[in-house]
């Protein structure tokens, strides 16, 4: 099966290597149309303004961070089943880039909630468990950083990201009960008008290239991981290494 | 393996952890004084308005619970882990997650039972009344042990570790968060006169949830720690 | 085309600040992992390279 072929990690970092200019290029490729169509073609929405712009990048980092959640949990827990280095490796390169949307998530959904509802944060449903999903991407990586054993670590973290798959869900369907519950607080986030097909269009092509942007970016990332994890030397500079080596003697 | 076999070796380990925790008694006794102060903190912080303390006492007081819960966090594995009684109980026959469940539920007769028991007194200082009251006191009943539950998987998770203290709390507390909401949420709902029954039953089924994941989990921490 | 000149571009309709600040953040994030990723990369060759430079050095002494 070729797929098992891939799973060592020496296998698998020559393999990244050649797919990350590929889909880093599709990124800013989709990222330029997407930006155009964002900026140049979708109207402007009759309620509110030029402000929703930022759509654009906040659904598409929102999407990313709750997407990248559940791949670096399901890595997570392919590691504990089948045991596998490189599924491991896969979760501990996820979880910044996840943690960088969540963050801008909350950035511009306060940035967009200022001019729309007046507030930089409300407790909304989705804005609370945003925030409680940004505190677990931050406790599976230090959970990482204080172990010192790397098997230990793997598998402590793989266990906090699976606990946390189950508390993100109940986080958010509790909030908006409690919101149900606090009528005044609750704040709907639909815009109510239908979204132009541009707009749609423009949204859709940036959470694409955001996509395609992650996996160029946590590819890179598990290289790194894969160079500084196995004592083996960097595959693809071996060549090079040696003649200069010989060249030093 | 038999229920009364079962239940002799969940009952087996609560005995010894409560005797444990008998002859070390001040333990226990500074997480309730802990309770105490950081309950009585509000009203000096806030202000001495029956209303805005009657408003925000759900809130403090269940607040305060997950912080005394979470305190007392560090008892559950580390003194078995440090004088080696915790790789003999992987070793042994049982299951580790019985034996897990067995020290979860001595855990919340130490640290949570006292919470629950002392609520009443703390509710009245905040000028609960009533049935609102007896919600609070419900509503810790059924919630500290889900919180005594959630928090033996992260002290599990970071036995042993460097800095375990603050880490436990980074990882234990999103964790949290619904059993607050569900929890604070009783007691408010029934003084607003809407009944805090829907809450509770949630409350509940965040216990039993957590009773079928929460000991599974931790074996499965413990069993990481200890390799 | 809805844009009549740059500068109402750059005003987004009274909203260019909150515009402006969020795809500025995110561009910045992006470049600065980016960026981050290849420190990092340089950092994780050359101790590699160290290591097995030296490596070769004792087999030769």
């Amino acid at each position: 099966m070729i797929w098992s072929k891939y799973s060592a990690p020496q296998a698998f970092y020559p393999l990244a290597g050649r797919l990350i200019p590929w889909f880093a290029a599709v990124a800013v490729l989709l990222m330029v149309v997407g930006l155009y169509m964002g900026f140049f073609v979708a109207p402007t929405d009759f309620q509110q303004g030029e402000s929703y712009r930022i759509i654009f990048v906040h659904v598409p980092a929102a999407w990313m961070s709750m997407f990248l959640y559940v791949v670096m949990a399901i890595w997570a827990g392919v590691g504990m089943g089948l045991n596998a280095r490189l599924s491991f490796m896969m979760a501990q390169a996820i979880a910044p880039t996840g943690a960088m949307f969540t963050f801008l998530a909350l950035l511009t959904g306060a940035m967009w909630g200022k001019p729309t509802w007046g507030a930089w944060w409300v407790w909304d449903a989705r804005l609370t468990s945003e925030l409680i999903l940004l505190f677990q991407y931050a406790g599976v990586m230090l959970l990482r950083t204080s172990i010192d054993d790397l098997r230990r670590a793997d598998r402590s973290s793989a266990v906090f990201a699976l606990v946390g798959v189950v508390n993100v869900p109940i986080i958010y369907y509790s909030v908006q009960w409690w919101n149900t519950l606090h009528q005044g607080a609750s704040v709907s986030m639909a815009t109510g008008s239908k979204m132009a097909a541009t707009m749609l269009m423009a949204m859709l092509i940036m959470t694409i290239a955001f996509w395609m942007y992650s996996i160029a970016v946590i590819l890179a990332r598990v290289r790194c991981v894969i160079v500084e994890r196995e004592s083996l030397p960097a595959w693809d500079e071996k060549p090079a290494v040696i003649h200069e080596a010989v060249e030093a003697r | 393996m038999s229920h009364s076999s079962m239940w002799d070796s969940i009952s087996g380990i609560i005995r010894r952890d409560l005797l444990l925790a008998m002859r070390r008694w001040s333990d226990a006794a500074m997480s309730v004084f802990f309770l105490v102060i950081v309950v009585s903190l509000f009203p000096l912080g806030v202000g001495p308005e029956p209303a805005v303390l009657r408003t925000i006492a759900p809130g403090v007081l269940w607040v305060a619970a997950l912080l005394t819960c979470l305190l007392s966090l560090s008892r559950v594995f580390t003194p078995d882990y440090l004088d080696g009684v915790l790789e003999q109980m992987v070793l042994v026959p049982q299951p580790l997650s019985l034996l897990v469940l067995g020290k979860v539920l001595a855990h919340w007769m130490i640290s949570g039972l006292p919470v629950v028991l002392l609520s009443p007194l703390l509710g009245l200082q905040f000028g609960l009344e009533g049935e609102a009251l007896g919600v609070l006191v419900l509503s810790l009943l059924l919630g500290t042990p889900t919180l005594s539950m959630i928090g033996a998987i992260g002290a599990a998770l970071v036995l042993g570790v460097r800095g375990s203290g603050l880490l436990v709390a980074l990882l234990v507390l999103p964790l949290y968060v619904p059993v607050l909401i569900f929890g604070a949420g009783a007691v408010t709902s029934s003084m607003a006169g809407i009944g805090g029954e829907a809450n509770l039953s949630l409350l509940g089924a965040c216990l039993v949830l957590s009773l079928f994941l929460a000991p599974w989990a931790t074996a499965a921490a413990l069993r990481i720690a200890l390799e | 085309m809805q844009w009549g000149s740059a500068s109402e571009f750059f005003a987004m309709g009274g909203y260019g600040l909150y515009v402006w600040t969020s795809f500025l953040a995110t561009a910045l994030c992006m470049v600065w992992e980016v960026l981050a990723l290849w420190r990092r990369r340089a950092a994780a060759r050359a101790e590699q390279r160290a290591a097995l430079l030296g490596g070769t050095d004792e087999t030769a002494a």
